[in-house]
């Protein structure tokens, strides 16, 4: 169902470590229940966050959600198709849809595999 | 009768669910020293006597001038379409209703006025509007301040100083930085203004025509601002526009306008119309209300408030701006006066003022010791240094009935002598002659 190679958080965001760099998006649970995305707001290149930390938001036909980064680190680069495409999250939220790369300034902590993000979205649905 | 709906039994019952004795009990949670000790109201006067009062103030106005007065606000022939349907029930109230499935024309007019600014200011997107020209301008400079991060603002001193000193009084506890380039005789300084503008700069603003009525084209500028990664902010004078290149064509990222020369009377200042138009790539920073047109689940078309996520009810900390309003039956005005004149109604008007506004500079100059305080293409305003103090200018035509202008001065110190002239459509050759004659009898 969720891929096995990548960290969720249980605020609906996933993390690809790939050495110092973290690949980040939201997950294929978050924009189903977000619906046909319209707009997505990223932070700028240089930013730094604490795991946590609100980095961006989503807007969608019906709502609007904040997106907060699962890791701590500093903003290397975004994704700038998302400006003009924002769909591509709906499409692909795994792939084309990713939103930042962050360069680590800590290890990863308290982050999900696969199954134990499966439970929280299973919980969440009902 | 009061406007109020309750008896006094009705009050007292209620008064006795909720468990207190009086209405003064519910205010109990605000200390004495926090509450008013008095408003200071006078006693209620009836219907009759509120009339009586108000027509003696109104008798004092003087509403028989002939004018020569602009500096940002003009006064254009409103044609009487304007009144006469604006004032429909329907249409003529503070409160402007919102919802899609009970307010379609509401909503639709709206979308009309939008899709009028836009084309005349040759922008993208505009919003429903905002107070005035001035809080139009400051929530452009928000909008930079928040798409770029940065928080500088390069200003043009040749800016309407009414503006200025808004910017300046908004941005008080902002932490905002205005860098104000000086104006150069009246004319914008296009090269100051690009050495100005840094890696820092969030914003340029300028205005065209300016306030001294010359004309600039801001291509150039805008693309250095651009450069340098700045939003660029357009002023505009509306109904110019259909005659001069406008800020879409020159790349302004925002155009604001005062609004209150497309079918608002000059009504002793107020209310009138922000014109607030942008590009699509900075619309999610637009504050206010945007309605977009759409269909429903049936395929008609529908009208309805759209990007609303940008405001306060969505999302109260993430709001792009506290403003809540917006001029609605003004914009409507506009919506009308546009529509009445028609493009070449609208151009006709602008090319006349501008006529008779080179005639009036013309006739003015030719008088010994007047000459053109800006040099350069103007509009239907322009400055003049005269061989007085412009006050006591003035002054002299006030008395025979004729307003000749705005003196610099008031914003300008180093201009004691300067005097600002508009003409519009509704200037007559004949009075452009009394006035030049006058103010050569008042130089004597």
């Amino acid at each position: 169902m969720f891929p096995e190679d990548i960290l969720y958080a249980k605020s609906h965001e996933w993390a690809k470590i790939e050495g110092d760099i973290a690949i980040v998006g939201i997950t294929s649970f978050a924009q189903e229940q977000l619906g046909d995305l319209t707009f997505v707001e990223m932070p700028a290149v240089g930013d730094s966050f604490n795991a946590g930390d609100e980095m961006g938001s989503v807007e969608s036909v019906k709502a609007a959600s904040e997106i907060y980064c699962p890791v701590s680190g500093e903003i290397v680069e975004i994704n700038e198709d998302l400006e003009d495409a924002p769909e591509k999250v709906n499409e692909d939220p795994f792939g084309a849809g990713w939103m930042v790369k962050v360069k680590l300034s800590a290890q990863p902590e308290g982050l999900l595999d696969a199954a134990a993000y499966q439970k929280v979205t299973e919980a969440e649905a009902h | 009768m009061p406007f109020v709906p309750h008896t006094p039994d009705e009050v007292r019952e209620m008064l006795a669910t909720i468990g207190v004795n009086s209405i003064d009990d519910l205010f109990a949670e605000i200390t004495e020293d926090m509450q008013p000790r008095s408003f200071d109201l006078p006693e209620g006067l009836s219907e009759m006597e509120v009339l009586s009062r108000l027509e003696a103030m109104a008798a004092k106005n003087v509403t028989d001038r002939v004018s020569f007065l602009g500096a940002g606000f003009y006064d254009h022939y409103i044609p009487a379409a304007v009144d006469a349907l604006t004032m429909r029930g329907e249409f003529y109230t503070a409160y402007t209703p919102y919802q899609p499935e009970a307010s379609q024309g509401t909503l639709q007019a709206i979308f009309e006025y939008q899709t009028a600014m836009t084309r005349l200011l040759g922008m993208e997107c505009a919003n429903a509007s905002v107070y005035d020209g001035g809080t139009a301008l400051y929530e452009a400079l928000m909008m930079a301040v928040r798409k770029t991060r940065k928080r500088k603002a390069v200003v043009s001193e040749a800016l309407n100083p009414i503006y200025r000193v808004m910017l300046e009084s908004y941005t008080t506890n902002l932490h905002i930085e205005l860098v104000t380039v000086p104006h150069k005789n009246g004319r914008t300084d296009v090269e100051g203004l690009k050495a100005a503008i840094d890696d820092e700069t969030a914003a340029l603003i300028v205005q065209n025509p300016n306030f001294f009525g010359s004309i600039n084209d801001f291509t150039e500028l805008f693309a250095a601002a651009h450069e340098k990664k700045a939003v660029t902010i357009m002023s505009a004078y509306p109904v110019m526009q259909t005659v001069l290149k406008t800020p879409g064509e020159m790349g302004a990222d925002i155009a604001t306008a005062e609004g209150q020369s497309l079918g608002l009377p000059l009504s002793f200042g107020g209310p009138y119309l922000g014109v607030m138009t942008c590009t699509k790539k900075m619309v999610r920073q637009m504050p206010g209300r945007i309605v977009g047109r759409t269909q429903d689940t049936e395929g008609r078309t529908g009208y309805v408030l759209t990007l609303q996520a940008r405001e306060q009810h969505i999302r109260r900390q993430k709001a792009t701006s506290n403003i809540c309003s917006n001029q609605s039956l003004c914009a409507l005005r506009a919506l009308v006066h546009v529509c009445a004149l028609g493009e070449m109604g609208v151009k006709r008007a602008a090319r006349l003022s501008i006529e008779r506004a080179h005639m009036c500079a013309d006739r003015l100059t030719a008088i010994d010791g007047v000459s053109l305080l800006t040099e350069g293409p103007f509009g239907n305003e322009f400055a003049v240094t005269l061989p007085v103090n412009a006050y006591e200018a003035v002054a002299r035509l006030a008395e025979r009935g004729y307003i000749a202008g705005f003196p610099l001065s008031r914003y300008y110190t180093d201009l004691e002598n300067g005097l600002l002239v508009a003409c519009t459509e509704k200037t007559t050759e004949e009075q452009i002659g009394i006035f030049a004659e006058m103010l050569k009898g008042a130089l004597r």
